[in-house]
């Protein structure tokens, strides 16, 4: 029952790898871009939210609603006003750009912010769990993280196989010219992605941000929990990096409890390698570069 | 007086403006922080300057300016450590400001210089390099956990600058920087309790309630879980021989996301007690999960996570009950040596100062300079810096911390550059005025030798009720 519990947590934990992770995926998906700010625009949003509760008094239902309709227009406006000029035949040009946008916010953070430790009080829901047997208990706050992590890929998923706008996105992601030609403004395709990403990873540093807490320097170990998810998963693919992030959850949590404490990140970090050695394309591999 | 720009706290213009130039000081860190984290020191340099201090007036018998360097954890998530350390400077500032009259007849003004180590230890060593070499300090000061003394007092005893310290335990000081019992150190000295206190302290409460006296530790990974672990040094053996079992979780990686292997454990073991030594953000994490997965200890006590009021308003409602280690308190029967003022009299002005902030153990750092002024003032020689280190030595002298001396041997003094000062236990209440009130539950251990320090309770240990 110790080892159910164990893995039911790390299944928990992975909802949460998993939606960090999926703005990435589909960032990558549409445009092949990696976007190493991802982790730091995510602790960015959780310092929005932060602000909204703190400066303005909004209770935190309403403080996400803003803060992701705010990193909403951010992503468009990033996407359109800057990455979008790096996007070509030069795949590093993009890596370099984000790579510096991340040290931009993380000091840009520690200064409005300080370098202190900050927490989001979601209430009692944080404390209150189903206990299932003596030796098993599920949070409420974690469980309710997973399904929200659920609910957003498969509400990904529907929009890319089933709406219009989702087409266009396939479109564009399978051959930029053609889907040009049938009229498909490419630019404009390309920010709101960069939109959605950034909504979704808004809900991922809010619901981070009330698990534990937060400091400005945090986003790039989230990052690198989001690369490994989407590696792990399948570039592209959503439901390959809910996947992704479960398997890393799991790891984790199991290697703790397998070989103790200190072991579990290590574990997590092998059994990516291991995945990457045995199939590099990942579990559910949708796009085939080059 | 290009100085006073500079710097942050020259001793005369403390007491007249202390907020602007602080705030100066503050956007100016933040400025080098800024700067530091893509272009390396250049920032901090920027901000802290080379200062030369040569302005502090003429006069007869006046001597040098004496510089006093202090690394604090101003922000980061140790920032609670170093909440009253802005503060401190100021009201020591204020208690110097008309200069140290010297052994050597001499009277010099004191400048005291404030860095901040973000929380992080390479940062610290890196800022203690700065005061050493670039703003030429002749006396180094460190307080706020083995993070943030260990690298600073290193760097002291590798530049050769005498470096007075507290708020650490002793064992991570000593032993956690390879200290040699037979040898010691030649220019750092430091004075706090050891975990031979915290044991006593924390059985003592535990000896209070009705438990199995099983015990589910959880020590980091970390310079102090390392030194609270230790099988020989720490905690485990003293633990053993007061007659408790102690099931351990592990050197757990401070910043783990998920406890649910060691909950698990400890609910397997039936655990009454929770121990150890967290950081205040690793044990949110870790209570809030206990909770979720329905571990419910009768006590949990643990080191470090829940010394400040600040710290348990972060944990909220499931904080009341916790219990703690307390180092320092307004009830402490002990008195400023600078100014006469008491514990409580230093709470109380820290309270009226701060905005009406609840008193807390990091003014226990009010002490290191004490013993610096103490130093200062049997030091014939300001320019020789073996003779300031000569004179710290023989401290034997009463502080708001207590009686510190380095020169009484074992028990006071364990190891050498080591005092012993006192520990009490404490228990987090509803309070009126504020959120949380930490009251004195257990003080047996300070009444006993060597401390022989009379300190009333206020409060009883009570099971945490769920």
């Amino acid at each position: 029952m110790t080892w159910a519990n164990v893995v039911i947590q790390g299944i928990l934990l992975g909802g949460l790898y998993a939606l960090f992770a999926t703005g990435l995926a589909l960032v990558f998906g549409v445009m092949r871009m990696v976007n190493l700010a991802h982790g730091d625009l995510g602790i960015l949003a959780a310092f929005v939210a932060l602000f909204i509760v703190q400066s303005l008094g909004l209770p935190l239902g309403w403080a996400t609603a803003l803060t992701i309709a705010i990193m909403f227009l951010v992503g468009y406006a990033l996407q359109r006003g800057l990455l979008n000029f790096t996007l070509g035949t030069d795949d590093t040009r993009p890596i370099v750009v984000t790579f510096g946008l991340s040290i931009i916010i993380q000091n840009a953070l520690i200064m409005k912010f300080s370098a202190d430790s900050q927490g989001l009080d979601a209430g009692r829901i944080e404390n209150i769990s189903i206990k299932v047997s003596e030796q098993l208990s599920v949070g409420w706050f974690p469980l309710i993280v997973f399904v929200i992590a659920i609910a957003v890929i498969a509400a990904l998923e529907v929009f890319l196989a089933r709406a219009r706008l989702g087409r266009a996105f396939r479109a564009t992601s399978d051959d930029r010219e053609a889907a040009e030609l049938m009229g498909i403004n490419n630019r404009h395709i390309y920010s709101l992605a960069m939109a959605i990403a950034l909504a979704i990873v808004a809900v991922a540093g809010i619901l981070l941000a009330v698990r534990t807490t937060f400091d400005p320097t945090q986003g790039s170990f989230r990052l690198i929990y989001a690369f490994e998810a989407v590696i792990m998963g399948g570039m592209g693919s959503m439901w390959g990096t809910l996947a992704g992030g479960i398997i890393l959850g799991v790891a984790q949590t199991v290697g703790t409890q397998a070989f103790g404490a200190g072991w579990g990140l290590v574990v997590g970090h092998l059994v990516f390698l291991t995945v990457l050695a045995v199939r590099p394309s990942g579990f559910l591999a949708k796009t085939v570069t080059a | 007086m290009s100085s006073e720009d500079k710097t942050g706290t020259g001793t005369e213009s403390v007491a007249k403006t202390p907020l602007t130039r602080r705030d100066f000081l503050k956007t100016a860190g933040i400025t080098g922080l800024a700067l530091g984290a893509t272009g390396g020191l250049g920032g901090v340099l920027a901000a802290c300057g080379d200062d030369d201090g040569g302005d502090a007036g003429g006069g007869e018998g006046q001597g040098r300016p004496i510089k006093v360097g202090f690394v604090a954890p101003l922000t980061g998530p140790l920032a609670a450590f170093g909440e009253t350390d802005q503060w401190l400077v100021t009201k020591w500032g204020e208690a110097v400001k008309d200069g140290v009259e010297c052994g050597d007849g001499q009277v010099h003004p004191i400048e005291i210089i404030i860095k901040d180590s973000q929380s992080d230890s390479n940062r610290a060593a890196t800022v203690a390099g700065d005061l050493v070499t670039n703003d030429g300090i002749d006396v180094m000061m460190v307080a706020s956990t083995p993070d943030t003394v260990s690298p600073v007092a290193d760097q002291a005893e590798a530049l050769q600058v005498p470096c007075v310290s507290n708020d650490c335990p002793w064992q991570p000081y000593f032993f956690g920087r390879g200290g040699d019992p037979a040898v010691g150190f030649t220019w750092t000295y430091h004075a706090f309790w050891g975990l031979e206190d915290v044991t006593a302290v924390f059985t003592g409460m535990w000896d209070q309630l009705d438990t199995n006296k099983k015990i589910g530790a959880m020590w980091p990974n970390d310079a102090d879980g390392l030194g609270w672990a230790d099988p020989k040094t720490g905690q485990p053996p003293m633990l053993k021989e007061a007659g408790y079992t102690v099931v351990d979780g592990g050197r757990f990686q401070p910043g783990t996301e998920d406890y649910t292997p060691q909950i698990s454990k400890f609910k397997a073991a039936d655990c009454d007690i929770l121990s150890g030594v967290f950081i205040p953000p690793d044990f949110v994490n870790f209570w809030k999960q206990s909770y979720q997965q329905g571990y419910q200890p009768v006590a949990a006590t643990v080191g470090k996570a829940l010394l400040f009021p600040a710290q348990l308003e972060a944990i909220g409602e499931i904080g009341y009950g916790l219990t703690t280690e307390c180092w320092w308190s307004p009830w402490h029967p002990f008195k400023s040596s600078l100014t006469g003022q008491t514990c409580q009299e230093l709470a109380d002005a820290w309270t009226s100062e701060s905005g009406g902030k609840e008193w807390n153990q990091t003014l226990l750092h009010y002490a290191v300079f004490e013993v610096v002024v103490d130093a200062l003032k049997r030091t014939t020689d300001v320019d020789d810096k073996q003779v300031i280190l000569d004179a710290i030595k023989a401290t034997d002298m009463e502080t708001i911390q207590g009686k510190i001396t380095w020169s009484a041997g074992a028990p006071l003094n364990p190891v050498p550059n080591v005092c012993r000062t006192v520990l009490v236990g404490g228990m987090w209440t509803k309070g009126e005025e504020y959120p949380f009130d930490l009251l004195l539950v257990d003080t047996q251990h300070a009444a006993e030798e060597p401390f022989n320090v009379e300190i009333p309770t206020n409060g009883t240990v009570e099971p945490i009720k769920y």
